[in-house]
């Protein structure tokens, strides 16, 4: 059984296209609100996102990017633990900041795939918890330049 | 606020040794909790415990023979962790929050 499905998450945010942008095409910015990378906002360069290093997990996503249209949209290939998909960030302005949509498509629910995917994601899961978490840690050092 | 099933089942497996316990099960089928033991490198009473929660998340299922009890692995109880869509979603939520934070700190 092979089964496409996709993920939609979207969010209105109080800062303008520009800035918005930046954090998500700015490797030092991408990796403060998602993991360390060597993005590039250049269409078929590759990279990778991987985790902090940490003892106990060890996550490495590699990426292509497929699309880039300044302020409007960022796509790239998501490929990790034989999952494999396309993310797609769309900005629109909106009077009070920008709405952002993200839809992660193209996931692959047959058996075997979806059991390795799912050891990835809550893999994943646990990091975001643990980033959630040392959110309070947060202090001016953090800060980019 | 009620936990979601999918919470209980993070907080279960995110300990390296419960996880452990429980991929032995699925290897290797039934086993006593004496059995558990002397490949757990910890006590028979930690082990236990650690088989309670896994119980609590439904991932062991405990099965008693005169003195002993067997338990064996249900990796049906797994299936919340095979729903994409919710689990993905959860994930950039979590980084939509940091970002936000990171957004409020580029104006300073």
């Amino acid at each position: 059984m092979t089964e496409t499905r996709s993920v939609v998450v979207e969010r209105a945010f109080a800062a303008p296209p520009e800035k918005l942008w930046r954090a998500l095409t700015q490797p030092h910015l991408i990796a403060e609100w998602l993991m360390p990378n060597d993005f590039r906002p250049d269409a078929g360069h590759s990279f990778t996102l991987r985790n902090t290093p940490r003892p106990d997990v060890n996550l490495v996503i590699d990426c292509k990017v497929i699309a880039v249209e300044p302020q409007r949209t960022l796509s790239y290939s998501w490929s990790a633990y034989g999952l494999d998909s396309i993310v797609t960030f769309t900005l629109t302005p909106t009077p009070g900041g920008t709405l952002l949509r993200m839809e992660q498509a193209g996931f692959r629910a047959d058996q075997q795939q979806a059991f390795a995917g799912a050891k990835a994601g809550w893999r994943m899961f646990l990091d975001g918890l643990d980033r959630l978490l040392a959110r309070p840690d947060f202090d001016a050092d953090s800060s980019p330049p | 606020m009620q936990p979601l099933p999918s919470d209980v089942l993070f907080r279960s497996l995110a300990d390296p040794t419960r996880r452990a316990i429980f991929e032995r099960l699925c290897r290797n089928g039934e086993e006593t909790v004496g059995g558990l033991t002397a490949h757990a490198g910890i006590s028979q009473p930690s082990v236990s415990k650690h088989l309670g929660i896994l119980k609590q998340a439904g991932l062991v299922r405990d099965r008693h023979e005169g003195r002993q009890t067997h338990y064996s692995a249900q990796p049906g109880a797994l299936a919340p962790l095979l729903d994409w869509t919710q689990q993905m979603a959860g994930f950039w939520e979590s980084r939509f929050d940091d970002l936000e934070g990171l957004l409020r700190r580029m104006d300073q």
